[in-house]
């Protein structure tokens, strides 16, 4: 059985939930106080994960860290269609890479923004704003050009990839943060796809559409 | 965290002489210093050999920096900036030997203190915004209940709703039974029937720290009857319908509550709105809210 050490209100750790249910694989939640105990910077975790973060993954004794590592392992090890993780194709491949490390840059601004307005974390939130609104104007209009091409995600695949995962959350809960999205209409356009993915699960903040709402197209 | 502002400032007597809670004791390690604001003024407080301690620090308008009183109860520093009452509202229940107290999180919100009230103390908005956990379509309905102001505080009572999951304990829906309780203007508790045992009630509070007129800190309080759940599963409960509640909050405009009567249509579920938008009119509280 895969247990996630998990708390609820992280993106990094909903990005897991998220596809594990898209790709309906069961798992249980080890729930971890991260908020307000601290319980990840705790010698018991430091066992788990010495680096002190979540999420963990323990996949039979198989113990990976860092969201886009797990995220890479589950798609890779679960998804037998290989579009999440498309190992077989160099390029797409490549890109999925790179836009799994523009989900770092998302979740140092954006979510860490999040962090400081609702959890009190000494950040410097005007950096962190002008950051994610950098971030989020390259991906309006990737996507928006996108749109016009026939592409409907962040990479070049007619299937989303793990790329898409690992940047949502840091865009959706944005507003949590200070960061209005009113400007970045691809990238509404870009959420509302991702949220009408079939298995599609929310958190506290991140609402299932409506169950009679039709995803918006092109 | 924002600057405060001198408009920021509070002169309601009412509500300078009142406890806040700062900090949970549990996330104060001895030493530390934990600087947050009041009011709009600046202020720090920590634990100093075993000793809790407050004291503003420069604040607009002011310059001075001064001790503060301080109460160390139900696991926070609490403290005040006018003169307060000897103690902190009484929860005899905190002192029950089996119960799980506990700070389930102090979440910054973008709202003002009685807007937080408010919303605590609406149960129709369970099956929307709390969807499976304390509410589920089609059981909307609010049932007519009392409520009254006993020794300055409002109590409402014969509250019951259906919840699909009332606590992290349940394992299955039931029909929980309700008391809501404001002890004082900014905080709001509720006495609700445990899962575990129909006898008794668990207590659950909202303690709001202003920190302006249009931020909060939110002080999640627990006393708990509990004895399966580890303390992550507790607070991760409380934690999921807080967090389903800070983006509506986050979203009413104004965000400071309007006390004209005319100002929001109410409809009978929010007759404890209603009680406690009057009572803060009578208390002469202009902080956090749109006067009459």
């Amino acid at each position: 059985m895969i247990r996630l050490y998990d708390w609820e209100l992280s993106v990094n750790c909903y990005k897991q939930r998220l596809l594990m249910a898209l790709l309906e694989v069961p798992y249980e939640i080890v729930p971890v106080d991260f908020f307000p105990g601290w319980e990840h910077k705790s010698p018991e975790f430091g066992r788990i994960n010495p680096l002190g973060h979540i999420p963990v993954l323990d996949d039979d004794g198989f113990i990976v860290r860092d969201a886009n590592a797990i995220l890479v392992y589950l798609a890779t090890r679960y998804d037998p269609t290989r579009t999440w993780y498309p190992v077989a194709d160099p390029e797409l491949l490549a890109l999925t890479a790179q836009w799994l490390m523009f989900s770092e840059g998302t979740t140092n601004t954006a979510s860490a923004a999040r962090l400081h307005d609702g959890l009190g974390y000494d950040f410097d939130v005007e950096a962190c704003r002008a950051g994610a609104h950098r971030l989020f104007r390259v991906l309006d209009e990737h996507l928006w050009f996108g749109e016009r091409e026939g592409r409907h995600w962040v990479c070049p695949s007619p299937h989303p990839t793990i790329a898409d995962l690992a940047i949502f959350p840091d865009v959706a809960l944005s507003e949590e943060g200070g960061i209005s999205r009113v400007d970045y209409p691809a990238v509404r356009r870009w959420m509302d796809r991702v949220r009408h993915l079939p298995g599609f699960v929310g958190m506290p903040g991140i609402s299932p559409p409506l169950a009679t709402s039709p995803p918006s197209v092109g | 965290m924002e600057q405060s502002t001198e408009s920021d400032i509070c002169t309601d007597p009412v509500i300078r002489d009142q406890w806040y809670p700062l900090r949970a004791l549990a996330e104060l390690p001895e030493g530390a210093t934990h600087h947050t604001r009041l009011l709009g003024v600046p202020v720090s407080c920590g634990v100093t050999r075993g000793r809790p301690w407050a004291r503003t620090e420069s604040a607009p308008g002011d310059g001075g920096t001064g001790a503060l009183p301080v109460i160390d109860t139900y696991g926070y520093l609490w403290t005040s900036l006018g003169e307060p009452p000897p103690g902190v509202f009484e929860i005899p229940e905190y002192t029950e030997p089996d119960r799980r107290s506990m700070n389930a999180g102090s979440f910054i919100v973008a709202t003002s203190a009685p807007r937080a009230v408010e919303n605590f103390l609406d149960m129709g908005h369970f099956p929307y915004v709390h969807t499976g956990y304390l509410g589920i379509e089609p059981h909307t309905e609010v049932n007519p209940y009392d409520v009254e102001i006993i020794d300055g505080e409002i109590w409402a009572t014969r509250c019951e709703f259906f919840q699909p999951m009332a606590a992290a304990t349940a394992t299955g829906g039931q029909m929980s039974k309700y008391t809501y309780r404001v002890p004082s203007p900014f905080a709001v508790m509720l006495y609700k029937s445990s899962p575990v045992d129909p006898e008794r009630r668990d207590v659950i509070a909202l303690l709001l720290q202003p920190m302006g007129h249009e931020q909060v800190v939110a002080h999640n309080f627990l006393c708990l009857l509990d004895d399966v759940n580890s303390d992550a599963e507790i607070k991760r409960f409380q934690q999921i319908i807080f967090a389903q509640d800070k983006p509506i909050l986050e979203n009413q405009i104004p965000r400071r509550l309007p006390l004209d009567p005319r100002a929001e249509t109410p409809i009978r579920a929010d007759h404890t709105s209603i009680v406690y938008r009057r009572h803060l009119r009578e208390l002469g509280v202009n902080y956090g809210v749109v006067p009459a």
